[in-house]
């Protein structure tokens, strides 16, 4: 039997990528890292900032996101993410530019403990980027 | 009868025009081509995360508790309306489409004595609104410097009305777009966002049950807000097609007016000067004749 099924990535521009032989999805649930193999259950989940590791037939690929969105049913993963940067061809700059943005938001006051929850998560993958 | 050179004037001046119509003829058909793309583009995302909403206010047990963005505040008193429009002019009916659906809604609200309040997207919407609704308009937002329309200028419009949600300053949002439809058709709409529209419900989605991590709560206060600037986000895209192609077409009939107005002036060029001619003729040969 094979253990393949699809995931699709979106964000508001353009579908990002398509994929129908993916064996296992690492997603930065907000509850924590999760895998996602063949017949999951179906579910809704959203996304903290972090790294998706999409493991398929043609080999693993990673990629940062902001934020986002996945509903997984019938096998047919779907993540939906406002940001989204591939981290084979990443871009050192544009990753400090969020880097930055973040802090500038982090010194802010008046934000509260979740986003400041996720403004200190999306720092630490972005260091670990770096 | 104007003068001849009053006439070849005034057919180089119509000429003039039409060369300017002509090129903005071809701008907008380029441009429109790059935005018809991209509202096709943009289009899985927002029909996904409608879909995902319905599925989750269908597995919404309480509600009473249900997140205000989804069920409304439980009145109907200040209406919010978010209307979009062009920065720039020239596209024919486009911008006046949006204020005429918009102005007829305005008026519904206040005839039925409720409170309105107006945000504007695009300069154009406020200039035609300001005179009328100018009291009303407690925000205008204007894009002239960002050249392609991204998510994150949608986004701003929606915090801005998010937050003013959450201050309770209004109960009911609406968004006045144009649809594009094609080149020559563009439907103006009126969209409500807040309280969510969750009737039309989607065959394949209601037998499903999902898990959801974490709570349906939790997901869809954070989801909501989210589907908001989506909402904007597509209507800015489909808004954008329609500019372009609404231009487009003024355009092309400007150009062809211009044209039928040169082959007019042409004519009437030709007739005045064949007359001067002849009155030339007859004077010399009845001075030739008198001698």
């Amino acid at each position: 039997m094979s253990e393949e099924y699809s995931v699709e990535i979106v964000n508001p521009e353009k579908s990002f990528l398509s994929k129908d032989d993916v064996t296992e999805v690492i997603i930065p649930a907000f509850e924590g890292e999760m895998g996602i193999l063949k017949d999951h259950i179906s579910i809704i989940s959203f996304l903290k900032p972090g790294i998706i590791k999409i493991y398929s037939k043609s080999g693993e690929e990673s990629f940062y996101v902001n934020d986002g969105i996945i509903e997984f049913k019938n096998n047919n993963l779907s993540i939906l993410t406002s940001l989204i940067l591939d981290l084979k061809d990443i871009d050192k700059q544009k990753i400090s530019e969020i880097q930055k943005s973040a802090e500038e938001e982090l010194n802010k006051s008046g934000i509260n403990d979740q986003e400041k929850y996720l403004l200190d998560q999306k720092l630490e993958v972005l260091k670990s980027i770096n | 009868m104007a003068s001849l050179d009053d006439l070849k004037k005034r057919i180089s001046s119509v000429k003039s025009t039409q060369k300017i119509t002509k090129a903005m003829k071809m701008v907008a058909a380029a441009k429109l081509r790059r935005a018809q793309e991209s509202a096709e583009k943009g289009r899985p995302y927002s029909d996904k995360m409608n879909n995902i909403i319905l599925n989750l206010s269908n597995g919404i047990s309480d509600i009473e508790n249900a997140p205000k963005l989804l069920s409304g505040t439980g009145e109907d008193k200040v209406h919010l309306c978010v209307v979009m429009t062009s920065d720039r002019g020239l596209c024919g009916g486009f911008n006046t489409n949006i204020i005429k659906k918009a102005k007829q809604y305005f008026q519904k609200v206040l005839d039925e004595g409720k409170n309105l309040k107006i945000i504007t997207v695009g300069t154009k919407g406020y200039d035609q609104l300001k005179r009328l609704y100018g009291d009303n308009i407690i925000e205008r937002i204007s894009f002239k410097d960002s050249k392609n329309i991204n998510y994150f200028d949608a986004d701003k419009v929606g915090k801005i009305v998010i937050e003013k949600f959450e201050k309770k300053e209004f109960d009911v949002c609406t968004i006045f777009y144009n649809q594009f439809k094609n080149v020559i058709t563009q439907i103006p709409q009126e969209q409500q966002i807040i309280p969510l529209n969750t009737s039309e419900k989607d065959e394949n989605s209601s037998e499903d049950n999902y898990e959801f991590e974490p709570e349906e709560d939790e997901i869809l206060s954070n989801l909501l807000p989210k589907n908001i600037s989506t909402q904007i986000f597509k209507a800015m895209l489909e808004n954008s097609a329609s500019e372009q192609g609404s231009r487009m077409s003024a355009m092309d009939n400007a150009t062809r007016n211009a044209g039928e107005m040169v082959d007019k002036l042409t004519i009437e060029y030709n007739r005045s000067r064949q007359a001067a001619i002849t009155k030339e003729l007859i004077e010399i040969i009845s001075g030739a004749e008198s001698l």
